[in-house]
Order: C-alpha cells, then sequence, then structure tokens
C-alpha cells in the first residue's frame, strides 16, 4: 500500500493542485464511508476513482462539490476549503459541476432550457448569450437539432449528455462524474464516454467514478483504487492496470478485467 | 328515456379518447339511476289528490332554490381558493429546512387537519367580528363571509399535506442536481419541484374541492342562506307537508350530485392518465 503524504499547507502558485483532499473522513452512523482520504488533481488531469460498490467512490465525489458534508479533514478546491461552515456555496459550485448516474434532468423542460436555466437563475446572465452558448454545447455533445426534445424523449445516453452539457454552461472548473454511464446499455456508453474523453481533451479537469475500466486505461492520467474508505493503490494508468503493486488491486482487478 | 340519455354528450375538454368516453357513458347510466329513483318518489307524492304536485312545487320554486345552489358554489370556490393560496406557502414551508418553521407549519397543518369542518364553522362564525373597522372605513363581515373562513381553513390544511407530499415524492436527485448547479433552496422549489408537482397535486386537489362542496351545505347550521337553508324555507313555505320532505331535499341532492359527480370522474380520468405516463 501506497504512503499518503502527511498534510501540508499548498501554497496558492500556478502548480498547486485544482482539487486536493488531505485526510477526509466521513460516516454516516456507524458506517465509516471515508477513513482519511488524500489526493491531489492538477489543472487539466483526468483521474479515474474505481474499486468495489460501497468503497465510498460516489460519497468522496459528492463531497468534493459540498453536497456531502465531512466529518474532518480538508478539501480545497482552488483555494476554497469546502470544509469551512461560512462555505459560500455558489461560488464553490459555479466551479465544479457534476454529473450523476441518474442524469437528474429536469423533465419539465426541454433539453435546450435544461441547459440555460441554472446559467440565468443562478448566475444572472444574459438570455440571449446564455441561449448561444447552449445552443454550441448541444453541438458540442453532439446533440444538434434536439434542443426542443423533452427529457422523456430522448435515450439515456442522449440525457446524459445534456446533464453533461448543462453542467458545462456553468463554466466549471472541474468536471465531477459519478458512475455516469452505469445506468446505460453498452451502445449508448460509448456516446457518453467519448463526450468525456473530449472533454479531457480540452484540458478540462476530470475526476471520474466509474467501472469502465478501458476508459479508465485509455483516458485517465491516473487511477485510483478505493475500498473501505481508503485509498489502496494509485499510479498512472499504465503501471496501475499492468503492474499493480498490492494485492487487493490484483484481486480487484482480476475480477473486473 | 331515450330522449334524456341523448341529451348528454361528453364534454369537449375529455378528449376522443376511449377510456373517457367509456367513463361517460358510465356517468350517463348512474345519473340516469339517481334521477330515475327522485323521479319515482316525486311521482308517489304526487298520487296525492287534492294537494298541488310535486313536480309544480319544484318548478315553482326552482329559482330560489339554484339560486341557493349557485351561493354554495360561490362559497366552495371563494373557499378553495383562499385556502390554495394559503395553503401552498403552508405546505412548502412544512419541508423547510430551517427546523422550527418546519414544525410550526407542520403544527398549523397537523391542528386544522384534524378539527372537524362544523366545529371549525362555528368557531369562525361566533368568534369573528360582525365588522371590521380600520382607519374609519368599516368593513360588514356577514356570515356567509365567515362561513368562507370556517372551510377556507380545512381546506389549507389539506391543500398543504397535497403540496407537501408531491414534492416529498420528487426524487432526490433533482434536488441534488439543483443544488449542485448553484440554485438556492426557494430557486429550486419555485423553478424545479413545485412545476413538477403540479401534476400530482391536481386530482388530489380536485377531490378536496368536491369534498369542500358536499360541506357548504354545513353553512345552513349557522343561518347563511344557502341551498338547504333555502330548502327548509320552502318546505314551511308549502305548509310543512311531510311528503314533501324527501323530495325537497333530493332535489338539493340531484344538485350536487350533478355538479360533483364529473368531477370526480375527471379527477379520476387524471389520475389514470398521470399515472401511466410518470
Amino acid at each position: 500500500m501506497n504512503v499518503i503524504p502527511p498534510p501540508t499547507i499548498i501554497p496558492p502558485t500556478p502548480d498547486a493542485p485544482i482539487v486536493s483532499l488531505r485526510a477526509v473522513f466521513k460516516s454516516f452512523g456507524a458506517n465509516n464511508v471515508l477513513q482519511g482520504i488524500s489526493l491531489d488533481v492538477a489543472k487539466g488531469e483526468t483521474i479515474c476513482i474505481i474499486g468495489p460498490s460501497g468503497s465510498g467512490k460516489s460519497t468522496l465525489i459528492r463531497c468534493i462539490n459540498a453536497l456531502v458534508p465531512i466529518d474532518s479533514g480538508s478539501i480545497q478546491v482552488q483555494g476554497i476549503e469546502v470544509n469551512d461552515p461560512h462555505l459560500d456555496k455558489l461560488s464553490l459550485r459555479r466551479r465544479v459541476g457534476i454529473v450523476f448516474q441518474q442524469y437528474n434532468l429536469f423533465p419539465h423542460k426541454t433539453a435546450l432550457e435544461n441547459i440555460m436555466m441554472a446559467p440565468i437563475t443562478v448566475l444572472k446572465q444574459e438570455k440571449a448569450e446564455v441561449e448561444a452558448r447552449a445552443r454550441a454545447l448541444m453541438k458540442k455533445v453532439r446533440l444538434a437539432g434536439k434542443e426542443d426534445f423533452y427529457p422523456g424523449e430522448l435515450s439515456g445516453g442522449q440525457q446524459q449528455r445534456v446533464a453533461i452539457a448543462r453542467s458545462l454552461a456553468m463554466r466549471p472548473d472541474v468536471m465531477l462524474f459519478d458512475e455516469v454511464t452505469a445506468a446505460l446499455d453498452p451502445e449508448t456508453k460509448k456516446e457518453v464516454l467519448v463526450t468525456i474523453q473530449d472533454l479531457a481533451k480540452d484540458g478540462m479537469t476530470c475526476i471520474v467514478v466509474t467501472h469502465e475500466m478501458g476508459f479508465a486505461r485509455e483516458v485517465s492520467n491516473h487511477v485510483y483504487l478505493t475500498e473501505h474508505g481508503l485509498i489502496v493503490e494509485h499510479a498512472p494508468p499504465a503501471e496501475f492496470f499492468s503492474n499493480p503493486k498490492d494485492a487487493r488491486t490484483r484481486e480487484f482487478l482480476s475480477q473486473v478485467l | 328515456m331515450l330522449r334524456f340519455r341523448d341529451a348528454f354528450t361528453p364534454l369537449p375538454f375529455l378528449g376522443a379518447s376511449a377510456t373517457a368516453v367509456r367513463s361517460w357513458r358510465q356517468t350517463q347510466r348512474t345519473a340516469l339511476v339517481v334521477l330515475t329513483a327522485v323521479f319515482v318518489t316525486s311521482a308517489a307524492m304526487a298520487a296525492n289528490g287534492g294537494q298541488p304536485s310535486i313536480f309544480s312545487i319544484l318548478i315553482k320554486w326552482s329559482p330560489l332554490l339554484l339560486w341557493g345552489f349557485l351561493f354554495n358554489l360561490l362559497i366552495s370556490i371563494l373557499s378553495m381558493g383562499a385556502g390554495t393560496l394559503v395553503g401552498v406557502p403552508l405546505g412548502m414551508l412544512q419541508t423547510s429546512p430551517v427546523r422550527p418553521v418546519a414544525a410550526v407549519a407542520r403544527f398549523i397543518t397537523q391542528f386544522f387537519r384534524n378539527a372537524p369542518w362544523l366545529v371549525m364553522l362555528f368557531i369562525c362564525v361566533m368568534l369573528l367580528p360582525f365588522e371590521i373597522r380600520v382607519f374609519g372605513l368599516r368593513i360588514p363581515f356577514p356570515d356567509w363571509v365567515k362561513a368562507v373562513i370556517g372551510f377556507a381553513l380545512p381546506a389549507m390544511a389539506n391543500v398543504a399535506e397535497i403540496v407537501r407530499g408531491a414534492m416529498i415524492s420528487v426524487p432526490s436527485g433533482q434536488w441534488e442536481s439543483a443544488e449542485s448547479l448553484g440554485f438556492t433552496r426557494t430557486q429550486c422549489v419555485m423553478k424545479i419541484i413545485l412545476p413538477q408537482c403540479i401534476k400530482r397535486m391536481l386530482p388530489p386537489w380536485m377531490n378536496l374541492y368536491s369534498l369542500i362542496t358536499m360541506a357548504t351545505v354545513n353553512a345552513s347550521v349557522v343561518g347563511v342562506n344557502e341551498m338547504l337553508t333555502l330548502t327548509a324555507q320552502v318546505h314551511a313555505a308549502e305548509g310543512s307537508r311531510p311528503e314533501l320532505l324527501a323530495p325537497l331535499y333530493a332535489y338539493s341532492l340531484v344538485c350536487f350530485f350533478i355538479y360533483a359527480y364529473p368531477i370526480g370522474k375527471w379527477t379520476e380520468y387524471l389520475e389514470r392518465k398521470y399515472q401511466v405516463k410518470d
């Protein structure tokens, strides 16, 4: 098992990680979900978090945008301390986008309206400018022509790409993906993964919780394996998949590959 | 009989859907049975020689009785309107993350939901002043306005429950994604949660309205000149003949039935429609 570096104070330099977790603990009642997680993500990097179900991956990702408050430790996103009782949630959330397994589009709004809603309501931006950006985003996620469709009229993969566009409309610096392909069938899975891959190539910082080993191997810069709320092993994908050091990593990979 | 049946045509808002038409056939049949029963009773009464027939009495007093019925409808609409206006925010406050606010809203709702409607009506009529003076302005407060308030309170509490129930039935993912897009709680409720609730709330809301409409006859107990009060007066005016009681009250029953039954059917139809879609 790799030794996790002790907490250090990171000076705000251009090279500083965009997301940085130090000794993050979280429990739900007697269930200790996170038991001291530390990791750093550099700007423009894509990391994948893999691990068995119930190992705390989803909780971990939800902590980063303060959807789940942590018990102790520190989470910094571009110098914003997330575990601060006086946290300005809006300033955090406009920097961090998140996409969920169940898409969670607003069913009473069209695809385009879904994308436009937050910038207009939350950021009070100009409607015409937001609409132009929303249309461009629909094109970017390869859904041009589906602007006026309601979520119920779109396939799972299409809905998920609208959800990605909706998050991007807030112009975040970091994107979180929480098992976004887990509810999709194999064909539609691909189109969503390609969309994320495009984003990563464009330099978006992505934190991806996934069961797609192929994606982790090809797209990510770094792979983390979590188990029982701890990081078991982390390494660049080439090393992680071809030469795992920890016995638990080998065990996990033998099950999923 | 055939001619009577033909007089019923499906209402346009139901569209041409097969189920709607079927349910309207049912409506016709049920209405037919009830009305026939009333007519048979009336005919038996009318057989009493010498006295004016029940039909002529009903026709004679119909304008007055129907005016009373309209008053019932006015009370029901105003009560439901006021109850909805206050009940919707009350229901929303019950889901507030601010504990004391939610607790107070919850208490108000439970208090008015668990009080008998007639008792509430009595209290309103007895306790409210007959007029209010504001800056030298005299605003009269007649009994029927008090009755509206008396019915609006339980309507409010029940609407609040409907709203609360609909809000918590929206999947938690909707709250989660709104929150992570930076929506404040109020923005989320107003723009995302409530619009999705309207479909879910409509059938129980209409059901509640039917109940309130039926309950408006309670206002006769506190002397409001609605249909039931007028029915009693008509009975007295016709010499309080005991054989007139049944047909006269059956007449108001039929009026309420004709009004409420389609609402009930429409509610069922909406429930089915949304059940399939959601």
